[in-house]
């Protein structure tokens, strides 16, 4: 089924599933235990032995010698597969360093060797007994001396990441109020809480990865690339993944180095990537140094917008732009977003939630707050005097699909409590606590994938839909079966949902909030097939018939579809040229408030609020589960997480969860989230788009900003740590 | 993790012995620590001799009104015990300020009296560090620094005993008490329990091979107002930047040690006799030998404006 216009009332306006609160339907597998996860999935193989990486101990250069004699006579070992005794294995269009790279080393804790044993205890303790010499190379790894040689970069289309609009410099320069601040985000780690874990058994030529992976069919591509062999001799399963956040949308090297010990030890293989080496083996979200230039006349109107990134990668190539959401948030006539990369020898970047626009936002956002102090205008004032209205600033022959950012703003300022906040910064102290409130806009783009799936109806009328859609925690499997339930007319508990095999059609996968608006609209498009199937049998016009309470009814007739018998339908969603028209986002206002101490500098967030437009709600309780979530890793960004680089070993220092700091529940407040009822015809027929990451993009900004009203102290080098302002904090007696 | 023997001692002499008689021996109470270590290779001990049979979990009064803490009290315990809580309520809010729920239920008083350091370089075995294998060099210096040590550090290494518990030891002026392998019991007071790190940091406490720790003293109360402000960049489960052990009397005197910025927690009589002048002359003295890195230098002005709350709150 393709999409080819924008969607008219459908079925899904007088839904009784779809947009309803409904708790996971894997809520119960979940809290007691029964929901597998990819190193509990003991029962797919037989005589599962254990693997366990060996990471470099360099960031570059060579390996000289791998002494392995000790190891391989180490009790309980099977086979080790080294880089000195292995070739590097093929690449894919998902890594740049080879997950097993041979003997030269691209980068810290790249996976050197697995040594497979019969226990977890005796592959770790083999292990230790590897002797590797290096010849090291000098690496690059300071960004801010690696920038001065970096170029525009490719973004995820493929473009180059710039983009032009009227003349900038001159308007600028003779703009009434400007800004032109410099801003720093450290190279952040997903955190997720389950490790990339993978088992490989092969039969024959034929391999099958249980995993944790986002993107099946991306996983299944890449593992046949990488490994050299048959797309179709690969099968990759992953119903239940312990979070992602983009680290897992790729095949890393848990896959591969399962797959290359089982082939060496002949049997099942487990690897669960060590917590440790999650930080340098795995990939980051990049670093960035943002320059952000806005102009404005008098009355606050922007004339001149720039927003210029630098980050870096292997490749030079591929960084975190964080430019993204800065040609669509707010008007303006010049205009100018250019996004660099340069060369770095650290661990690979790659994307973590809302990739550009949650690093984008923590700069664009508070360069808006220094822009409305200087026009001495309010921050939602400004924000809501430059909304964008009909097109895309940056590119007015795009048009924006629907936007009700002005309503995020303005009811989330009234239910804050906006009008209390004391525009002279630094000017609330109670006792030892000065208090700040803050605001932002978020921006993030609302994109669909096509997406397949199959629907199929037993004899007694129960469902089962299938698809490789994949669950990373954001409760698909619920609103899947809510869309199924609804289009079928039969109540939630009569689907069944069977997520993450590559054995069933292809999906869009989990990432990019791309996930929930499009598996849906392909269980929408198996369905309508279904349902024509049903209709054929029965002898009706399915598609004119309406199916409710596990029938049909066309025209005062009608028919129990369970006397279809068993029957499956195939379907796929695709989108047509029109959207090429459109720019489909998702808004939000989001606002916080904190208590600073005024002795320690120490931040308590004391209240959190995002209004989020986007589209139709599917499932109100996890959608929320979502936003908050995000405004929690948002605030943890703009708080306290940075990978610490060491510049001349070349790696992030703090590689575990005691080093690298994460928000605690003690540092989240009460959280509230509000979503606008909006439906948007043009992202699907189901009018909904992901609010996954547009939960990240903002709050941390929000945050930022109401420290700055606390304290009146502008820190602009994420995290902001107490370190960074505790010289300018009020004198103590 | 390595391979290893295990054996379950019946007492303090015995487990002191079976210790001192094997090379490479430890012990293990609560393991929380030591069993983190050994699944990085970081610890390799080739025996462990397991004491939690030596009946040492008891809180005792003295005949001097203070406290006998047996070895084997559980952070949970020592913290709820309600003579602690009203007489050293220092001991009570530094211990609740470590760690989570679940590790101060398992580990134990005098465990977390040896508790080692947190530096990311000794966490790593690719990296070089003295403590780890004496010799071979220290990547902290120079590298990434914001949460070592600011004072008592040395050329070999700057790393901090990271806990807080043995803060409030120190401010209260603990007693640790042993018995080696011949049996012999002495009182170690905690001011000379650590040792800094000068050019063996691999020997972090004063202890002798197989010297067991039976009992932490406490003496008799000293009154005042307790405090123990933790300042970390998340509000739990951290490791502090600094932390601030405090006891103050109504006429402004008191005890001051501070945690996160020393191989031992740090205290110097003459920075207490400090105390009625401020903040700042606490800090300048106790910290006058200071020599902090770029990253973590911010470390002795926050331990002067930690303290400056505390005394504004002791006043207010």
């Amino acid at each position: 089924m393709e999409f080819n216009a924008p969607a008219g009332e459908n079925l899904f306006d007088r839904s009784k599933v779809v947009g309803k609160s409904t708790r996971r339907i894997d809520g119960p597998l979940k809290v007691s235990g029964r929901a597998p996860y990819a190193a509990e999935r003991h029962d797919v193989a037989a005589n599962q032995a254990y693997g366990w990486i060996v990471g470099a101990g360099i960031a570059k250069g060579r390996i000289r010698s791998m002494n392995l004699d000790e190891a391989r006579k180490a009790p309980g070992v099977i086979a080790i597969v080294a880089a000195t005794e292995h070739n590097a294995v093929g690449s894919s269009d998902w890594n740049i360093a080879p997950l097993f790279g041979g003997r030269d080393i691209a980068h810290y804790h790249q996976a050197i060797a697995v040594v497979v044993a019969e226990t977890f205890e005796q592959a770790r303790a083999a292990a230790g007994l590897i002797r590797t010499s290096y010849d090291s190379a000098d690496g690059r790894f300071d960004l801010e001396t690696a920038k001065e040689k970096s170029k525009v970069g490719t973004g995820f289309s493929g473009d180059k990441s710039e983009s032009t609009l009227g003349d900038f410099d001159s308007a600028y320069g003779s703009a009434a109020a400007t800004v032109d601040a410099t801003y720093t985000t450290p190279d952040e780690s997903h955190a997720m809480m389950e490790p990339m874990a993978s088992i490989a058994a092969w039969e024959g030529d034929r391999l099958t990865v249980w995993t944790s992976n986002q993107m099946i069919a991306w996983g299944k591509k890449a593992l046949a690339s990488i490994l050299k062999i048959d797309e179709d001799k690969v099968r990759v399963d992953s119903p239940y993944i312990g979070g992602g956040f983009g680290g897992k949308l790729f095949v890393r090297a848990d896959a591969v180095m399962a797959a290359l010990g089982a082939k060496a030890a002949g049997r099942p293989v487990k690897v669960v990537m060590q917590r440790p080496l999650m930080f340098n083996n795995a990939t980051h979200r990049h670093a960035t140094i943002q320059r952000v230039r806005l102009g404005a006349d008098q009355d606050g109107r922007i004339t001149a917008i720039a927003h210029e990134c630098w980050s870096g990668n292997l490749d030079g190539e591929s960084g975190e732009d964080g430019t993204l959401q800065t040609p669509k948030l707010y008007t303006g006539a010049n205009r100018l977003t250019r996004s660099f990369v340069a060369e770095l020898d650290l661990p690979e970047g790659n994307a973590m939630r809302a990739p550009g626009e949650a690093v984008g936002h923590l700069a664009l956002e508070v360069a808006m707050d220094e822009l409305a102090e200087k026009l001495g205008m309010d921050p939602v004032e400004l924000r809501v005097l430059n909304d964008a209205k009909d097109t895309v600033p940056a590119d007015p022959d795009t048009k924006i699909s629907d936007r009700n950012l002005v309503r995020c703003l303005r009811e989330g300022a009234e239910r804050f409590g906006w009008s209390k906040r004391n525009p002279q910064a630094g000017g609330n102290r109670r006792g030892r606590w000065l208090t700040g409130m803050g605001c932002a806009a978020g921006y993030r783009a609302g994109p669909t994938e096509k997406s397949a799936a199959r629907v199929r109806m037993d004899a007694d009328g129960g469902f089962t839909v299938e698809t490789d859609m994949t669950d990373i925690g954001t409760g698909s499997y619920t609103i899947i079966a809510q869309t199924a339930a609804e289009t079928m007319g039969v109540p939630l508990e009569r689907v069944n949902v069977e997520l993450g095999d590559s054995a069933f059609p292809a999906s869009s996968g989990s990432g990019g909030q791309w996930g929930a608006a499009s598996s849906t609209a392909g269980v929408y498009a198996a369905c309508v097939n279904l349902r024509r199937a049903i209709g054929e049998k029965l002898g009706f016009d399915a598609d004119a018939a309406t199916f409710e309470d596990g029938k049909a009814n066309l025209n005062g007739e009608s028919w129990e579809i369970a006397d279809a018998g068993a029957l499956s339908a195939d379907g796929e969603m695709t989108y047509g040229d029109f959207k090429d028209g459109y720019d489909v986002g998702t808004y939000a206002g989001h606002f916080a408030e904190v208590k600073v101490d005024a002795f320690t500098g120490e931040t308590h967030i004391t209240r959190m609020l995002s209004v989020c437009d986007a589209g139709r709600i599917l499932n109100p309780l996890s959608a929320r589960s979502q936003v908050i979530g995000a405004m929690v890793m948002s605030a943890g960004a703009t708080l306290m997480e940075d990978l610490h680089v060491d510049k001349r070993f070349g790696f992030f220092a703090n590689h575990d969860l005691a080093g690298y700091e994460v928000p605690v529940h003690a540092d989240i407040p009460h959280q509230e989230c509000v979503f606008l009822d909006t439906l948007d015809p043009i992202i699907s027929p189901m009018k909904a788009k992901g609010v996954g990451e547009l939960g990240i993009c903002g709050p941390g900004a929000a945050v930022a900003n109401a420290i700055y009203n606390a304290t009146g102290i502008r820190v602009r080098d994420y995290p902001l740590t107490l370190d960074k302002y505790l010289d300018r904090l009020p004198a103590i007696a | 993790m390595r391979s290893f023997t295990y054996e379950r001692a019946a007492s303090p002499a015995d487990a002191a012995r079976a210790v001192a008689a094997t090379q490479g021996a430890k012990f293990i109470a609560g393991g929380t620590n030591l069993l983190d270590l050994m699944k990085l290779e970081i610890e390799r001990p080739t025996h462990l001799v397991d004491v939690q049979d030596l009946g040492l979990d008891a809180i005792e009064e003295t005949e001097e009104g203070g406290l006998r803490i047996g070895t084997l009290v559980s952070n949970t315990a020592l913290s709820a015990h309600p003579k602690v809580r009203r007489d050293y309520a220092v001991l009570t809010r530094a211990i609740q300020a470590g760690a989570s729920g679940q590790l101060r239920n398992k580990a134990t008083t005098g465990g977390n009296m040896l508790q080692r350091t947190r530096c990311s370089y000794f966490y790593d075995t690719n990296m070089p560090c003295n403590k780890r294998k004496p010799g071979d060099g220290c990547a902290a210096i120079r590298g990434s620094s914001r949460q070592l040590g600011v004072i008592g550090t040395s050329d070999s290494c700057i790393a901090t005993y990271p806990g807080d518990m043995a803060v409030a030891m120190r401010v209260l002026d603990a007693v640790v008490e042993t018995v080696k392998p011949d049996g012999t019991a002495r009182s170690i007071p905690s001011a000379e329990f650590h040792r800094l790190w000068g050019d063996t940091p691999h020997v972090e406490t004063v202890l002798e091979p197989g010297e067991i720790i039976t009992h932490v003293r406490l003496p008799a109360p000293l009154g005042g107002r307790h405090f123990y402000s933790k300042v970390r960049d998340r509000r739990s489960y951290a490791f502090a930047l600094v932390s601030v052990a405090a006891v103050i009397q109504s006429d402004g005197t008191g005890q001051v040690a501070f945690g996160g910025v020393a191989p031992r927690p740090w205290r110097l009589p003459e920075a207490d006799a400090q105390l009625r002048n401020g903040a700042a002359a606490v800090v300048r003295t106790a910290f006058a030998d200071a020599r902090p890195t770029e990253d973590n230098k911010f470390k002795i002005p926050l331990a002067e404006r930690t303290l400056a709350g505390i005394l504004a709150e002791a006043k207010g």
